[in-house]
């Protein structure tokens, strides 16, 4: 038990009378010239109630400070095309997307990376139910979550901790929300050994009018905090402040990772969609990282500037909590709604029938001061603005890295390729047992995919997709990709790829891709070498979007990925949303029936660099990327659409990691049903070796499966849209994967090999 | 006039709109029903459905089964209406001692999503009437505490009154005592499974077929069946 609180208020009275009081700014991560300008900005030092805030909302995490100068491009580079079905941009809780037949879509991807590590299951599941409460703030019903992970060496005894406690959090979480998971990503690659990456995503649908916004509009509004009471979870610095002024200790013991209840999070969504259906919120905003701080200096920020706030009014967890450390706590399912006066009564009578606690905290106030009392006395005065939105920018510096040259010199067209079909067979298989290509099922089996009875595809196929509108079979498909492999070789390129990768999937499914959130994953921003990989991947999705016509609707900037001083691959992972007028048309990503064409998209060349293949069977990464056709890619994505549309395909199949070779393995896998392949002609006509035609990486291509039947209408299409295609197979009675000439493997056998490596390390 | 079938929401309850449009798709009327009421709102069947209702503390169901809704629920399957209990829902028939034993964590102890095989072990319940005794069907199941426990003089008693409605079919997915997936009572009204029938009732958003892809419709049987009980005895 700790000892009474001898806590003083810091007043700002008192705070304007003690100028000279020494304050542990450097301790909340403040620098001193950050310290100085809170200072100048207040005119006098703040209280520790104000220190804690400008300490949170100026972090890294909240003000994007290193990121803001070159995230700007996101909003400059835009085309009509870009924004003609955006409803809601980037800056906002989540982006916002016409769907059509008045319908909207709102998606976020986020990381909770450095909490995964610490506390594996609860950083992972809170990861899931902060991004489930960003979907909810918009007015949207959330209706399925994603995740891409990134993890260390599959045989390292810390990931055996770490990745069982992180699915584990993710399934714990989702599952209880009642959210079907349709999809991600599990990478292995000691880089991220010490540095899990934890990208959690969340989608949700509404009709265009109960859109809403995190505003407080409206003098005399009442700001109301409701749904889980605060606690001690989640306190970084505002233990520092409490152990500074009281009694030592007793602030450190509490978790720095929030702890979270999905329970409470599914009753507080059902809660907030009964407020939006009785229209009974003016402004809403959930409340994650920086807590009450965040909330209410953003909503203030929003609206009409003023905000009147008695902390004392809070519901707590625990009663011995001091101000400073109300104000910054990360206790997760709480939500601060503004609510007419003449509301009040409505919205208390849809929280009790919840069982959600809510009190009222304050008022909207057209001061364009945020003022929060605590015991009778104010201990913040100060303008919102300047801490939510005109926090530092900073222009970090940029240098080249100084072992870029000699690592893109190092291409893997010189590594030996394997020559007969003993040894094709035999990589194919080494390949398709690496930790990165292997079946992902003992992760995806912990996961609920059927609730709310509109999954239309989900893993292993190639995007996610969920029906939207049960009557007209309207619904939207999601993918998410990166390579960081690629991005170490080259960052613009890198992120260009990813892009292209999760457009082509999205494409793959039969959607029309629409909209991009993306989730920055980097080393520290203080390295300029790092800076510099952000700074390309940032232009090259931001030039990349423009070309494809598809706008970055939101997502989040993660810095300081490192083990010790090594940082983790640049690794921008993007997710990529469509649309598709009937999920009925949808295709999988393998083949159901024997007797098929097997028809690829697009042409092969020597692209082995940073290949799964280089990686795997020669442990290598050097080079430069396959090169990057954003054009091309518009035109497969248009023609896979228009083929999808019109029924002429029986599965399609995007070509990345491990190339063709992996890409008929899955085909074969995905319900069984074996392939004969020849690759003459492909040799002949792009001239490249067996190797090399089985392995490249060469973007821009697509595996699909052609009913007999739709033959001539599919080749029309593609001569048509003059886009490279050959046919180099048929699908097969025989439960085998056949190379003519060269080799055949069972697919009893594939699937041993592909299914073996998670469950040995995980089950 | 259609057979209304009510679908109880409790706190923390996630299937609950997919079983009413089960119940539609079945040729029911679905009528939501509010675990905090005491009025079943005249209805001819009711669904307990899957989710974590009271965020399953205690145990899975424990709570729930002592709902205010549940005094009613419990009131009308003692006198005969059909019941059906579906994963949280069969364990909220169990904590009601509606049905005997206990589920328990997954053996393995991970949640588990996978699409089930079963075989229909009695055929004449209220909500299995419209199979055959031996149809095996491909029902997904989903679920962390879905093993199925009991005494052995239990198990035995359940096995010689026929009272086995379900039973898991080439993998045991948690553990269950005698791979035993579903049960009804005596007098066939009230059936709890583990696996959802409510997921494998709507061409392309159920489990894989060996014809196709997501096309399983066994589910849609167990609704059917309980029109058809509704409708017999009116």
């Amino acid at each position: 038990m700790s000892t009474p609180s001898t806590h003083v208020v810091d007043t700002v009275e008192n705070a304007a009378a003690t100028p000279e009081r020494e304050q542990p700014y450097a301790a909340l991560g403040l620098k001193t010239d950050e310290y100085q300008r809170i200072r100048e900005i207040l005119g006098r030092r703040p209280t520790s109630g104000e220190l804690a805030m400008y300490s949170v909302m100026w972090s890294e995490h909240c003000s994007y400070k290193s990121s803001k100068v070159w995230l700007r491009q996101f909003g400059q580079k835009v085309s009509p095309e870009m924004t003609k079905n955006l409803m809601v941009g980037m800056g906002e809780n989540a982006g916002v997307v016409d769907i059509g037949e008045g319908w909207a879509v709102t998606f976020k991807i986020e990381s909770h990376n450095h909490p995964s590590y610490v506390e594996p299951f609860q950083g992972a599941a809170t990861g899931v139910g902060g991004i489930v409460r960003d979907i909810i703030s918009m007015g949207a019903r959330p209706v399925a979550v994603m995740d891409a992970l990134r993890f260390g060496a599959i045989d390292h005894p810390d990931t055996a901790r770490v990745v069982p406690g992180v699915v584990s959090g993710i399934s714990f979480y989702g599952n209880c929300l009642g959210l079907p998971n349709i999809g991600g990503e599990t990478w292995f690659d000691p880089i991220y050994q010490a540095n899990p990456l934890v990208n959690a995503l969340a989608v949700g649908v509404l009709r265009h009018e109960d859109l809403h916004l995190a505003n407080a509009r409206g003098v005399g509004n009442k700001v109301v905090l409701f749904g889980a009471r605060t606690g001690g979870d989640g306190i970084g610095g505002a233990s520092i402040l409490a152990s500074e002024s009281f009694d030592e200790g007793s602030g450190r013991k509490r978790p720095a990772v929030q702890v979270g209840d999905p329970f409470m999070e599914k009753v507080l969504i059902e809660c907030c969609l009964e407020l939006y259906r009785g229209g009974l919120v003016e402004g809403i905003q959930d409340l994650g990282a920086a807590g009450i701080s965040c909330a209410t200096s953003e909503l203030a920020s929003n609206g009409d500037g003023g905000m009147h706030i008695v902390l004392d009014e809070v519901l707590l967890r625990d009663p011995t909590l001091t101000a400073e450390e109300i104000l910054m706590s990360e206790s997760q399912e709480r939500m601060m709604a503004v609510v007419a006066p003449d509301k009040l009564e409505g919205f208390f009578a849809v929280t009790s029938k919840w069982d959600v606690e809510a009190s009222v905290l304050g008022e909207v106030t057209g001061t364009g001061r945020l003022v929060i009392d605590w015991k009778g006395e104010t201990i913040v005065d100060v303008d919102p603005r300047t801490v939510a939105v005109d926090g530092p920018v900073y222009e970090r510096p940029v240098a080249y890295p100084t072992w870029i040259d000699h690592v893109n010199a190092d291409s893997a067209s010189a590594l030996p390729r394997p020559a007969g079909g003993a040894e094709l067979e035999a990589q194919l298989l080494t390949l398709l047992g690496s930790a990165n290509l292997a079946d992902k099922s003992w992760v995806t089996s912990q996961y609920d995919k059927y609730v709310l009875g509109n999954t239309a595809l989900s893993y292993p196929d190639d995007g996610g997709m969920v029906r939207v509108d049960e009557g007209s079979g309207l619904g939207f498909a999601l993918a998410t990709d990166a390579n960081g492999r690629y991005c170490y070789l080259d960052p613009y390129r890198g992120a260009q790829l990813a892009l292209a990768e999760a457009y082509r999937n999205v494409a793959a499914t039969g959607a029309v891709p629409a909209a991009v959130s993306d989730c920055l994953n980097f080393g520290s921003p203080e390295n300029p070498e790092v800076m510099w990989q952000f700074s390309r991947a940032v232009e090259g999705l931001a030039d990349g979007c423009l070309q494809l016509g598809i706008p970055v609707t939101g997502g989040n900037v993660s810095f300081y990925n490192q083990t010790g001083d090594v940082p983790i691959h640049p690794t921008p992972v993007v997710a990529v949303l469509g649309t598709i007028d009937d999920v009925g048309r949808r295709v999988p990503s393998g083949w159901q029936d024997a007797g098929d064409n097997l028809y690829l998209l697009g042409t092969t060349a020597l692209e082995l660099d940073g290949s799964a293949w280089a990686g795997v069977v020669h442990g290598h990464l050097g080079g430069l990327p396959p090169a990057v056709d954003l054009d091309a890619e518009k035109n497969l994505a248009e023609l896979l659409a228009a083929a999808a549309h019109e029924g002429l395909l029986a599965a399609a199949h995007d070509l990345a990691d491990g190339g063709l070779a992996i890409a008929l393995a899955e085909g074969v896998l995905r319900f069984g049903v074996g392939a004969r392949v020849f690759l003459d002609e492909l040799i002949a006509r792009d001239g490249v070796d067996l190797a090399t035609a089985l392995f490249s990486e060469s973007s821009g291509r697509v595996l699909v499966a052609v009913p007999r039947e739709e033959d001539v209408k599919f080749t029309r299409l593609c001569e048509g849209r003059g886009y490279p295609v050959l046919r180099i197979g048929v699908t097969d009675s025989v439960a085998a994967l056949e190379l003519q000439g060269e080799f055949t493997l069972a697919v009893d056998d594939l699937a041993q090999t592909f299914r073996e490596p998670l469950r040995t390390h995980f089950a | 006039m259609p057979a209304r079938i009510g679908v109880v929401t409790f706190p923390g309850s996630l299937d609950d709109r997919d079983a009413q449009r089960a119940v539609r798709l079945g040729g029911g009327e679905p009528v939501a029903l509010w675990h905090g009421d005491h009025d079943l709102q005249g209805v001819d069947a009711i669904v307990l459905p899957g989710g974590f209702s009271y965020g399953d503390y205690l145990r899975c169901g424990a709570i729930a089964a002592h709902s205010p809704i549940m005094s009613e629920v419990i009131d009308a399957a003692n006198k005969g209406m059909p019941v059906l209990g579906i994963c949280n829902g069969f364990q909220i028939l169990v904590e009601s001692q509606l049905l005997p034993g206990g589920l328990i964590r997954n053996d393995h102890g991970d949640f588990v999503c996978r699409d089930q095989r079963l075989r229909v072990e009695n055929a004449s319940t209220a909500w299995t009437s419209g199979f055959t005794e031996g149809d095996e069907i491909v029902i997904p199941l989903k679920n962390g505490e879905g093993g199925y426990i009991a005494t052995e003089e239990t198990l035995d008693r359940l096995e010689g009154e026929g009272l086995v409605a379900f039973r898991y079919l080439d993998v045991n997915p948690n553990g269950s005592l005698r791979d035993i997936a579903g049960l009804t009572n005596e007098l066939g009204n009230v059936v709890g499974l583990m696996p959802h029938p409510e997921h494998a009732t709507e061409p392309g958003f159920g489990p894989d077929m060996p014809e196709a892809m997501r096309s399983g419709v066994d589910g849609l049987t167990f609704f059917q069946s309980a029109v058809e009980a509704v409708l017999a005895r009116v």
